[in-house]
């Protein structure tokens, strides 16, 4: 571990019972850098994020944050961190000024400092005209960008977002992006947890986690260029169902899903692109001819999650 | 121990309390209301509505009714004339006592002879029936007694003076009112009350809410929350001991004998043990409907091992001790000495040092329980 490595993580493991949630994960995570853990509900992603913030004790395994042992010293972990977990966070009868003041006041600001951070911070996720409103009265969007802001208010140096935009509309994802995107250029580290495999294309680096086991990680370029995933294509269709049910079953066909308005395929190698042509021609299907395309994040989950 | 965290705590305690103006309503004015329905239910034995079967219907046996409704135990309420009648009012509730007089009453004392009066008594209520029998006896006695007199000195006999005069003093309750000791009691009984049902909510009303897991990341330790969610419950504790005590002197007629200042020094101590208490529950139990259930196996037993109701000195041994494990034993045993006898510290300060090291103890164990984990 050195100085540009926030987050050092050997053999994390938590069983609750006889369920193993996490098992013997390892990963490294740089300073300064979005790193992406994605996997389906229930996959041992909040489990891991819990279990790095000091809310769960783990079962084995060690963490080091920003150089400090989370079991040793989680004191010191925590004056540097900053969480937002998936549920809601707020206190209904509180408004927004309070909620931020009353966080402010836990990390020791006050006076001129916490009023001055407070603004910053209420303009940057775009609640200023709803300052005196009751958390409890806020949208479900405002509500979660004032969790974010709760969460970044001590500027930490690392966070950790747990679905920070579930259950958000696509405008505010985007802005939420936007400042965790602004926030890494700061220097902030940032591990978020999501399952919208799009969002994921911001992050610098990716794990993708399942039955609480890392299944394959790094950039997104480098996932998507897997060997596992083979050669991917993408068939243009009047009738992308009819083509899906056809292709599905053929024995060269790894796996094939709809994508959008188009059908994406995945084959071992180019050599099969041929072979699907032929195929499509044989049975007289309204499709265009097969023609390779990058995978998407979606693709790669899908392949290394499949039994080969 | 960092004031500025605990302080930010207490602070958004004060400010959730006060935004929700039911529950300061309810909260501000329960107390009294417990203490006005705990006064008035604890009046005492006096004023029996009596029922009376007098077949003699002379002198003499108006004279020993007048004797009855002197003592102020009796109230001479309904007239029977026959011995259904009496046992009709008396199955019904209407009276709790029955007195009936022989027809020859009269007859028996002017012949030297001993009448004999039946007092029957609702003994359903042992502790009230107990009253009332003894205060018949005695009447019977005082009733004989003069009776004797009479007949000695009428047949010209001196008589004299012997026996033993017992000069039986009330002291600090001198005028032996019920309300006077029940009053204080109501006052410790309702704190414990309001103070652990206060305090259960706060730290499994967090864990629901999800917060819980919010404040945890956070550096606060668990002793500064704790602090920070009992110092507005102390607050309003304290403004609630005051009405109570406010309504206790110029409602119920209760003077406090002794130092208020030590008085409220105690309320202190207490606060330590029944809010520990329920924050203790509180740290214990997954949901507030799971921490109402756990508080019923402190309450129940404090309420009646404390002495509020039965004496500790009349317990068997073993509850005795057990009742030792109360605080709300050694603020009873406070509240009363200060309020109605008057005693200073010089008394009470064993009670003082138990509670203040129950409290300590509740506290610390409750600190330690909570680990600042929520799994």
């Amino acid at each position: 571990m050195n100085a540009t490595t926030s987050v050092h993580v050997e053999k994390l493991t938590k069983r609750f019972g006889a369920f193993v949630a996490v098992d013997a994960i390892s990963f490294d995570i740089a300073a300064g850098e979005i790193w992406g853990f994605l996997g389906p509900n229930g996959s041992g992603k909040s489990t891991t994020i819990r279990m790095l913030c000091g809310v769960l004790e783990p079962t084995s395994g060690t963490a080091d944050i920003l150089g400090f042992n989370v079991a040793r010293n989680p004191e010191a972990v925590k004056l540097r961190i900053g969480y937002m977990s998936q549920g809601s966070t707020l206190w209904a009868d509180l408004t927004v000024q309070e909620h931020l003041r009353f966080y402010a006041g836990l990390y020791g600001m006050s006076g001129r400092e916490r009023e001055e951070r407070i603004s910053s911070w209420v303009q940057r996720v775009g609640l200023s005209e709803r300052r005196e409103q009751l958390a409890g009265t806020l949208p479900g969007g405002y509500r979660k960008r004032l969790a974010l802001a709760c969460t970044l208010l001590h500027a930490p140096q690392m966070i950790f977002l747990d679905e920070p935009t579930a259950g958000v509309d696509p405008v505010s994802r985007r802005e939420f992006w936007d400042i965790i995107v602004g926030l890494a250029d700061e220097g902030t580290t940032v591990m978020v947890t999501t399952h919208y495999l799009d969002e994921a294309e911001h992050c610098n680096r990716l794990a993708m986690i399942y039955n609480g086991t890392i299944v394959a990680s790094g950039t997104p370029e480098e996932l998507k260029h897997l060997p596992q995933i083979g050669t991917m294509v993408e068939v243009l269709s009047s009738d992308t169902v009819g083509v899906l049910d056809a292709v599905e079953h053929l024995p060269f066909v790894r796996g094939a899903g709809l994508y959008g308005s188009s059908l994406h395929v995945a084959l071992a190698d180019t050599s099969d692109i041929e072979r699907l042509n032929a195929a499509l021609a044989e049975h007289d299907l309204p499709a265009e001819a097969a023609r390779p395309v990058l995978p998407s994040l979606e693709d790669v989950f899908s392949a290394v999650v499949q039994p080969q | 121990m960092n004031w500025r965290r605990a302080w930010t705590i207490a602070l958004k305690e004060y400010t959730q309390f006060f935004r929700d103006r039911r529950t300061v309503a309810a909260t501000m004015l329960m107390p009294l209301i417990q203490v006005v329905l705990y006064g008035y239910l604890s009046s005492d034995v006096r004023y029996q509505p009596t029922v009376v079967w007098d077949l003699s219907q002379s002198a003499e046996s108006r004279q020993l009714l007048e004797a009855f409704t002197n003592s102020q135990y009796f109230s001479m309420k309904y007239r029977a004339t026959s011995m259904g009648g009496v046992v009709r009012r008396i199955a019904d509730g209407a009276a709790l006592a029955g007195i009936v007089i022989p027809p020859n009453y009269a007859t028996l004392l002017h012949q030297g002879k001993t009448p004999q009066v039946m007092v029957a008594v609702d003994a359903s209520d042992a502790t009230a029936a107990r009253t009332s029998l003894s205060v018949a006896q005695a009447i019977g006695s005082s009733v004989s007694a003069n009776i004797e007199r009479k007949a000695i000195a009428a047949r010209g006999i001196p008589i004299p003076h012997v026996g033993v005069d017992i000069r039986a003093r009330a002291w600090y309750n001198t005028a032996l009112r019920q309300e006077v000791f029940i009053v204080p009691g109501v006052l410790a009984l309702v704190m414990q009350f309001t103070m652990t049902f206060l305090s259960m909510s706060t730290i499994v009303r967090e864990r629901e809410l999800g917060t819980l897991e919010q404040l945890v990341v956070s550096p606060i330790r668990s002793s500064e929350l704790m602090l920070g969610k009992m110092l507005p419950l102390m607050t309003i504790g304290y403004i609630n001991v005051t009405a109570i005590l406010l309504m206790a002197i110029f409602w119920f007629g209760v003077p406090i004998a002794g130092s208020v200042i030590l008085l409220y020094f105690t309320v202190l101590v207490f606060f330590f043990t029944t809010l520990g208490m329920g924050i203790l529950v509180s740290t214990i139990a997954k949901t507030y409907i799971q921490a109402t259930q756990l508080i019923q196996f402190f309450l129940m037993p404090s309420m009646l091992l404390s002495g509020f109701i039965f004496p500790v000195d009349a317990m068997p041994v073993a509850l005795r001790a057990l009742s030792y494990l109360v605080p709300l034993t050694y603020f009873l045993t406070i509240v009363r000495g200060i309020i109605i006898k008057g005693i200073g510290i010089d008394y009470l300060w064993p009670q003082i040092a138990l509670l203040a090291a129950l409290g300590l103890g509740v506290f610390v164990f409750a600190v330690t329980r909570f680990q600042k984990r929520i799994d």
